[in-house]
C-alpha cells in the first residue's frame, strides 16, 4: 500500500515524477493482491455457507408444508386413531391430550418461573446467590429432556405404579421454568428505576410495587417469554414416553395414561403402515403451525425492543 | 433559592411547564410540614397524617412473605438439580452397586442374562456429536460472520428469522423427515457415492442400509446449527465497535478486520457456543433415535448402525423387566445428566465471560 503521499523524484533525474500508484513495488502489489484475493474468498464462503445452511433448512420446511398440507383433513381434527388396517382416523384425543399436558405444565411452571424472575431482578440484584441461581437456571436449561422424564417417571410413576398425564405435565414444567425464569429476569431489568422509585415514593409497598408496577410494566415481554417456553416444550416427545406414555382414546383424567400430539407422531412415524405415516406428517404440520404461530409472536414484540436475548 | 435551583441545572430558565416551576416551590413547604409536626405531636393529638399512618401499619409482614415466596421459587431451581441427582442415584443404586465403575467399559448389553455395560452407547453418542459438531461449527461460523459483518441490513431479519423458526422445530419432526427423506438419500445416492470416493479411508464399509451412524450426525448437525450460529452471531455482535474501526482504521481489509478485530476478541465466546452446541447434541434424543438404526456396537464404519446414551433410554424404557435392567437404565441417564451438565457449566461460563462483561471466574 502507499504509505507514502509525496510523489518522489526517480533516481533517473528527469524521469517524470513518480505518482503514489506506480510508487508501489512489485511486492507491496503482490501482498495487496494477496489480502483483496483473501477477502473476496472469505466473503464469498460466508455467503456460500449461509446459501448451504439456509436452502437445505428451508427445503425442510417446505417439504414438511407440503406433506403436512396434503395429507391433512376435517377427520384428523375429529376422529381418535382407527385400528390398525382401517384407514382414516384422526388424532382429535392427542390434540386435546397435548393441551391438557401443556395446561397442566404451564400450571405449574408458569409461576414458579416468573417468581425466581422476580427474586433475581428485585430482590438478588448483585447477590452471589442470584448469581448462582441464574447459573443454575441456565445449566438445567441444557439438560437433555429425557433426564427430565426419568426424573418424573422415578417420582411419581414408580410410586403410583401407572402411568399419567400428571406426570408428564411435572416432567415438562421442570422444562418450562428455567427459560422463564431467565426471560423475566431479562424483561425485568428494563423497567426503569424511576418508575419504580416513584411508586415507593408515594409509600407503595415494595411487593406492591413489584406486582403492579415493574411486572406490569414488563408484562408483554413476560407473556412473550412464557409462550417462547411454551413453544419450546410443546414438541417435546422424549419426557412423554415414560410420563404421559399415549393413549389410542379418549381420556381426560390426570391420573391415566394420556395422548398426546409428538407422542403420536412418533408411534406413526416409525410404525409400517403407508395410513399412520400420512397422519404423522399432518400432525407435524399442526404441530409445527401451533408452534410457529408462538416464535412469530415472539419475534414480533422483540422487533419492538421488548424483548431481548431471551433464548 | 440557590439551593433550590441545583437539583435541575440543565433545566431552561424559560420553561412554560408550570408544573416544573410549582415544584421547587413546593418543596420546601412539605420539608417545613413534617419539620414542624415533631413538637406539635408531642403536645396535642397526632396529626391525620400519623394517625393514618399508624393505623395503616408499615406492611413488613406482606413484603416479608412476598420476598421469602419469590426467594423459595428462586431456590427451587437448586432444589430441581439436586432432586434429579439424587433420586438419579437413588435408583440406578442396583446397577451402581452390581458394575461400578467397570459399567462404562464393557460393552455387554444382555438384558436376559443381566450384564450390562455402557460402552457402546457411549461410542455411539460421542460418534454423532463429534461428527456433528465437526459438520455445523464451519458452516455455523460461516453463517454468523456473513449475519453479523457482511449482510445487507436488508437481509439480516428475514434471515436470523428463518434461523430461529427452525431451532423451533421439534425433534420429532425433523426426525420424521430424516426417516422418510434424509434415510432414502443417504441409501440411494450420498452412501454409495461416499464409498466410491473416500471407500479407501475405511469409513464406509459395510452394507449401506441408509440408518446409522453417519445419518444420525447429518440431522444432528441440522439440529444444532441454527442454535450455534445465532449465539455465535449475538458474541460477535457483542464486540464493540470501536475496536472493529479501529483495525479498519489501521487499513486493514474487511477480512482482516473481522479475524482481528472480531474473532479474536469473541474466541472465548464462541468456543462456548460450540460447546453449548456439544451439550445439545449429547442429549438429543428422538431425531437420533429414529434413524440411528438402534444397535449397540462399536464400528469403524459410519453406514453402521450404532446406539446412543439418550436413545437406548427411550427405546428401552418402558420395555425393562426385572429391577437391574431398570436400573441400569437409569444409571445411563445420570450419566447423561452429568455429562450435559458439566459441558453447559463450561460453555455458560465462557459465553458469559463475553457477552456479560462480568468475569467467568465470579460465577
Amino acid at each position: 500500500m502507499s504509505t507514502n503521499p509525496k510523489p518522489i523524484a526517480a533516481p533517473g533525474g528527469d524521469a517524470p515524477l513518480r505518482t503514489p500508484t506506480n510508487y508501489q513495488t512489485r511486492a507491496m502489489r503482490l501482498n495487496s493482491a494477496r489480502r483483496y484475493l483473501m477477502n473476496h474468498l472469505v466473503t464469498v464462503l460466508a455467503v456460500l455457507s449461509t446459501v448451504a445452511v439456509v436452502v437445505p433448512l428451508v427445503a425442510i420446511f417446505a417439504y414438511l408444508l407440503y406433506k403436512g398440507a396434503s395429507s391433512l383433513n376435517l377427520a384428523f381434527f375429529t376422529h381418535i386413531p382407527a385400528p390398525v388396517g382401517e384407514p382414516g382416523g384422526g388424532m382429535a384425543n392427542s390434540i386435546v391430550g397435548s393441551a391438557i399436558v401443556l395446561a397442566l405444565a404451564s400450571s405449574m411452571g408458569v409461576p414458579v418461573g416468573i417468581a425466581a424472575g422476580v427474586y433475581l431482578a428485585e430482590y438478588g440484584r448483585g447477590k452471589m446467590l442470584a448469581m448462582a441461581v441464574r447459573f443454575t437456571a441456565d445449566v438445567l436449561n441444557g439438560i437433555p429432556s429425557i433426564v427430565m422424564g426419568i426424573a418424573a417417571y422415578s417420582l411419581i410413576v414408580m410410586r403410583q405404579m401407572h402411568f399419567s398425564a400428571f406426570s408428564g405435565g411435572v416432567a415438562l414444567a421442570i422444562m418450562m421454568v428455567p427459560t422463564i425464569t431467565r426471560t423475566t429476569e431479562e424483561m425485568l431489568m428494563t423497567v426503569p428505576h424511576a418508575i419504580r422509585e416513584a411508586a415507593l415514593g408515594l409509600g407503595v409497598p415494595k411487593w406492591r410495587t413489584v406486582v403492579s408496577v415493574s411486572l406490569r410494566t414488563a408484562s408483554p415481554g413476560i407473556i412473550t417469554g412464557c409462550m417462547l417456553a411454551f413453544a419450546r416444550v410443546a414438541g417435546e416427545t422424549a419426557p412423554l414416553l415414560f410420563t404421559a406414555f399415549g393413549n389410542q382414546f379418549w381420556s381426560f383424567k390426570l391420573n391415566e395414561p394420556i395422548a398426546a400430539l409428538p407422542l403420536q407422531i412418533y408411534v406413526y412415524a416409525i410404525s409400517p403402515y403407508d395410513e399412520w405415516h400420512r397422519l404423522a406428517w399432518a400432525g407435524a404440520l399442526v404441530l409445527i403451525l401451533m408452534i410457529m404461530v408462538s416464535v412469530t409472536l415472539v419475534r414480533i414484540y422483540a422487533a419492538r425492543g421488548i424483548l431481548k436475548g431471551a433464548s | 433559592m440557590s439551593i433550590e435551583r441545583e437539583p435541575e441545572p440543565s433545566s431552561p430558565p424559560t420553561a412554560p411547564s408550570t408544573q416544573m416551576a410549582a415544584m421547587p416551590l413546593h418543596a420546601p413547604a412539605i420539608v417545613n410540614f413534617v419539620a414542624a409536626a415533631e413538637p406539635v405531636a408531642q403536645n396535642g393529638p397526632p396529626s391525620p397524617i400519623r394517625q393514618f399512618l399508624s393505623k395503616r401499619g408499615n406492611g413488613a409482614l406482606a413484603d416479608n412473605a412476598f420476598a421469602a415466596a419469590m426467594l423459595v421459587c428462586a431456590l427451587s431451581i437448586f432444589a430441581i438439580v439436586l432432586f434429579i441427582l439424587t433420586i438419579l442415584i437413588a435408583r440406578s443404586r442396583l446397577s451402581l452397586a452390581q458394575f461400578g465403575f467397570g459399567f462404562f467399559t464393557r460393552s455387554a448389553w444382555d438384558p436376559v442374562s443381566g450384564d450390562f455395560g455402557a460402552l457402546p452407547f457411549i461410542f455411539g453418542t460421542l460418534a454423532t456429536s463429534l461428527l456433528a459438531l465437526a459438520m455445523a461449527v464451519p458452516l455455523a461460523l460461516g453463517v454468523a460472520v456473513f449475519l453479523s459483518e457482511l449482510c445487507p441490513a436488508r437481509l439480516r431479519a428475514p434471515i436470523s428469522f428463518l434461523t430461529e423458526l427452525l431451532a423451533a422445530i421439534p425433534s420429532v419432526v425433523y426426525g420424521l423427515w430424516a426417516v422418510f427423506v434424509l434415510v432414502p438419500i443417504m441409501r440411494d445416492q450420498l452412501g454409495p457415492w461416499l464409498y466410491k470416493v473416500l471407500g479407501w479411508t475405511g469409513f464406509f464399509e459395510g452394507y449401506n442400509f441408509g440408518v446409522g451412524l453417519l445419518t444420525a450426525s447429518i440431522i444432528l448437525a441440522i439440529m444444532i446449527l441454527p442454535i450455534i450460529s445465532s449465539i455465535t452471531r449475538d458474541i460477535m455482535q457483542a464486540v464493540p465497535v470501536s475496536q472493529r474501526e479501529a483495525v479498519l482504521a489501521l487499513g486493514a481489509t474487511r477480512w482482516e478486520m473481522i479475524r482481528t478485530g472480531v474473532l479474536r476478541n469473541a474466541r472465548i465466546g464462541i468456543v462456548g457456543a460450540v460447546i453449548l452446541g456439544l451439550g445439545r447434541a449429547l442429549g438429543e434424543t428422538m431425531a437420533v433415535t429414529m434413524v440411528i438404526g438402534n444397535h449397540p456396537v462399536i464400528s469403524k464404519s459410519l453406514f453402521a448402525p450404532g446406539y446412543t446414551l439418550a436413545s437406548v433410554i427411550a427405546n428401552e424404557f418402558t420395555e425393562a423387566t426385572g429391577d437391574l435392567y431398570l436400573s441400569a437404565l437409569i444409571e445411563i441417564g445420570l450419566a447423561l445428566f452429568l455429562v450435559t451438565i458439566v459441558v453447559n457449566a463450561i460453555a455458560r461460563a465462557l459465553v458469559w465471560a463475553v457477552t456479560r462483561g462480568a468475569p467467568a471466574r465470579s460465577i
